[in-house]
């Protein structure tokens, strides 16, 4: 009896002392996941599914809830982010618009370089598509002549000025030494449907985004930007491969808003770093073009955001400010 | 036709599997309260619920999202209805006559009207669905910037005709609407306009549930009391047996508008841009042109409740589509799902009917079930939700009061969006003592960011030539059709005081 009583009591000291012991910083209320760009887009996909692992997965006491800010370029989330300083309950999947954007609305009042970083979770790539239809098409010289043919009537559609896409519609625009009409939409699946409807001539949309249309045969790719060819892509040309000097890549990283608590920022990126060597994750990489070899965080990320920020300063000066929002 | 009856067959055993079928009745009584909470839209509900589909296989995982999406579709009307707050964007428009008919001792009524209407327009949705979904997801593909502009263009013809008699008071609303959803971020460059008193708040600009929410709740709430003093009467319904069949008789009423809200609805929802807002407030606007009595439309008339609410179960079926042929999610509820379909390793685009056809055939079955569960539910719940009408003024009126603040802060997580709401409330009040039709404006800060986004894509694509919309078949269709809506009340009314002349 006298033994029951013992092993009760420390029973219930270890139980009450236990959670004082682990006691480490969890959610207490649903996580805002920003997305700064539209449904469908290659951002909002990675955004989805990696909620979704966080679900299946269990890793999270309360549930990730996506939302989508695609405004303005992203100013509209970088904004929404900045005005959450402190807060450990918004975490925002970015794109290569954290650099651009800001840089070229001055006026925003955001300095990404103040934010908190949390993981990179891959470096996304691009490759140039048009409709199959385009049966002239065949490679990157016939698209060049094409579109010197068609003038400002040839349509490049995008995410939106100062996005990055436009900053790789300029790049090419200064290198073929053509001038293109670039239209602005919401997101980059919004930008994919458009190209299968015809409503605009080309596209530099990331592989995820095309995916389907391109294994259905509505659309080909005709180069890659990137340094090597993708195991996804094998038969595309790198546009190095053709003599274009062209490689440009988009990361994919989560950040918090300025000032998270320090416990809040181990628990997300552990988080993030358990998604990140997921299986599910690493799949989604190989089969998306998308390359996943290091989990960057803390300052290796602070120090490469600010390496990517300087590094899109000097691009945005060389094709123009002008070239990239179009006034 | 052979094949697709075949495929359904297959899709509806799999929906009676056991399994599939709870699966089926509880989406809808979690989508039920989830809609009818103001704040908590499908949204947030399909949200939170998405872990419970990682329990289960994938067909009976998106089933229960589809019941739980279809669910909050319903509930959305009942607190539109019985406290007249919109408990969701896509029932807004319900508010319009469902309130009013709640205040005159017909809540049952309407709530039976909004049950019934949702019930054909997702069932009309379906069929739609089901026989035409690959060529319409081609038409889908030829929907430009130019097509949208046209298309919200129609929804603006639509809705002059709202305001009454009075139409420079609904164009001023109109203006009014489009002023407000201007503020913020320029949707093209992204530089901040109308940022007023320099304060950063405005960037994010006002959102459209704080101005249903502001004009419907709070300026309600205060038009009530002045023109009651506080002495409402009260109404609270018995219902019987007798009722319910008298009920049922006065479909008649409502059905031409049932139709017409079913067809347009899941036509606009099957458009990536769009969605059930629209819809829903499109389908108010046509079939009020449409009626032959509509100046009794706003003060409680039930095919003003059953427009709105066909349109926006026949759009969130359509919806469904560009998710499922082209990977594009025509909904923010949908996007969610469409996270779901990627983690149970589907992929949505052109191939998903061939390369999954058990999963897609599953969920086109399990939609016409949950149609059914829904109405059912609904039905059998109608006596539950009219007791809220029976509580004493003195405590509904706080309650509305808080479900307002609570709405608004908890969608958008900001005492700033509450103050304004609050603002506007006054604001809508006000505007409707001077006789300006306040619906206007909420279809406008709806419409206005889509119909800018598109006008000014097809102005940039077409360098600035603005016969852009008239050289587009499709884009030309809606664009007469338009101008045929807005002089559609006018010549009316000169026929009108033509004939009182020649009397």
């Amino acid at each position: 009896m006298r033994f029951v009583k013992t092993v009760t009591v420390s029973a219930l000291a270890l139980a009450i002392s236990a959670p004082a012991a682990f006691a480490e910083w969890q959610p207490r209320k649903p996580v805002e996941f920003i997305i700064m760009a539209g449904t469908g887009g290659g951002a909002d996909q990675i955004a989805r599914l990696l909620q979704g692992l966080i679900e299946k997965k269990d890793l999270s006491p309360r549930p990730f809830i996506p939302i989508n800010k695609p405004g303005g370029s992203g100013a509209e989330a970088l904004r929404y982010l900045q005005d959450k300083a402190g807060d450990d309950h918004t975490v925002m999947m970015t794109l290569n618009s954290f650099y651009t954007t800001p840089i070229i609305q001055e006026d925003l009042g955001v300095d990404v370089t103040e934010f908190t970083p949390i993981g990179l979770m891959a470096m996304d790539t691009f490759l140039l598509w048009v409709h199959t239809d385009r049966e002239d098409i065949t490679d990157l010289d016939s698209y060049v002549a094409a579109v010197k043919g068609a003038g400002l009537d040839w349509k490049v559609g995008g995410t939106g000025s100062g996005q990055e896409d436009s900053v790789l519609t300029a790049m090419m625009e200064a290198a073929f030494d053509y001038d293109v009409t670039y239209i602005p939409f919401p997101g980059g699946g919004t930008v994919a449907k458009n190209l299968i409807g015809n409503q605009i001539d080309s596209t530099v949309n990331n592989p995820a985004e095309q995916m389907e249309f391109y294994r259905a045969g509505s659309s080909k790719p005709l180069v890659q930007f990137t340094g090597e060819r993708m195991a996804a892509f094998p038969d595309t040309p790198t546009a190095k491969e053709l003599g274009v000097d062209i490689e440009y890549y988009m990361q994919r990283s989560v950040n918090g808003p300025p000032g998270m608590s320090e416990e809040a920022v181990v628990w997300y990126t552990n988080l993030f770093n358990e998604l990140f060597n997921s299986q599910e994750w690493q799949d989604f990489c190989t089969s998306d073009g998308l390359t996943c070899d290091n989990f960057l965080n803390g300052a290796d990320l602070a120090s490469f955001h600010a390496t990517q920020v300087e590094a899109h300063k000097k691009l945005i000066e060389q094709v123009g400010a002008e070239a990239i929002t179009g006034e | 036709m052979e094949t697709i009856l075949v495929s359904l067959g297959g899709g509806l055993l799999q929906a009676f599997e056991p399994l599939n079928l709870f699966m089926i009745f509880a989406g809808c009584l979690a989508g039920l309260f989830v809609g009818c909470m103001p704040g908590l839209g499908s949204v947030n509900g399909v949200a939170i619920l998405l872990p419970v589909t990682f329990l289960v296989p994938p067909t009976a995982a998106i089933i229960f999202l589809a019941a739980l999406y279809y669910g909050a579709m319903y509930g959305g009307a009942i607190s539109s209805i019985t406290l007249g707050i919109p408990g969701a964007s896509t029932a807004v428009a319900t508010v319009f006559d469902g309130r009013p008919m709640a205040q005159s001792g017909k809540a049952d009524k309407a709530l039976m009207a909004a049950a019934i209407a949702s019930f054909i327009g997702g069932t009309v949705s379906i069929v739609l669905f089901t026989l035409f979904a690959p060529p319409l997801a081609a038409f889908a593909l030829k929907f430009g910037p130019q097509e949208e502009f046209a298309l919200m263009l129609l929804a603006f013809a639509t809705f002059i005709g709202l305001g009454g008699d009075d139409i420079p008071k609904t164009i001023f609303s109109i203006l009014l609407g489009l002023v407000m959803a201007a503020i913020g971020f320029d949707i093209i460059s992204g530089q901040p306009r109308m940022i007023f008193f320099d304060m950063v708040e405005f960037q994010r600009g006002i959102g459209f549930l704080v101005l249903a929410i502001g004009i419907y709740g709070i300026g309600e709430m205060l038009w009530t009391l002045e023109s009651t003093k506080g002495k409402v009467q009260m109404h609270s319904v018995n219902i019987t047996w007798a009722r319910f069949k008298e009920n049922l008789r006065e479909i008649k009423d409502y059905i031409n508008s049932t139709w017409i809200g079913s067809v347009l609805g899941f036509f606009v929802g099957t458009l990536p841009a769009a969605g059930a807002t629209p819809a829903s407030l499109m389908s108010y606007g046509l079939s009020k042109t449409f009626s032959k009595d509509p100046e009794s439309f706003g003060k409680g008339n039930v095919a003003g409740v059953a427009a709105p609410e066909a349109a926006n179960n026949a759009a969130s079926t359509g919806s469904m589509l560009p998710m499922i042929t082209l990977g594009i999610p025509g909904s923010p509820t949908t996007a969610i799902l469409l996270g779901g379909m990627i983690i149970w390793g589907l992929r949505p685009g052109p191939l998903l009917f061939t390369e999954s056809p058990d999963f897609v055939w599953g969920l086109i079955g399990s939609m016409y079930v949950a149609n059914v569960a829904t109405v059912l539910l609904n039905l059998a719940l109608i006596p539950v939700f009219i007791r809220v009408l029976a509580m004493p003024f003195t405590l509904l009126t706080p309650i509305i009061f808080m479900l307002c603040v609570l709405g608004v802060f908890a969608t958008t997580d900001r005492m700033f969006d509450t103050w304004i709401m609050l603002i506007l409330g006054v604001g809508g009040y006000l505007l409707r003592k001077l006789n300006y039709p306040v619906a206007p404006a909420v279809l406008a800060i709806v419409l206005g960011p889509l119909a800018e986004r598109s006008l000014r894509q097809s102005l940039i694509s077409s360098q600035g030539d603005v016969t852009t919309f008239v050289t587009r078949p499709i884009s030309l269709t809606c664009v007469i059709l338009a101008v045929l809506l807005i002089s559609y009340p006018l010549i009316q009314r000169m026929m009108r005081r033509r004939a009182e002349a020649q009397t």
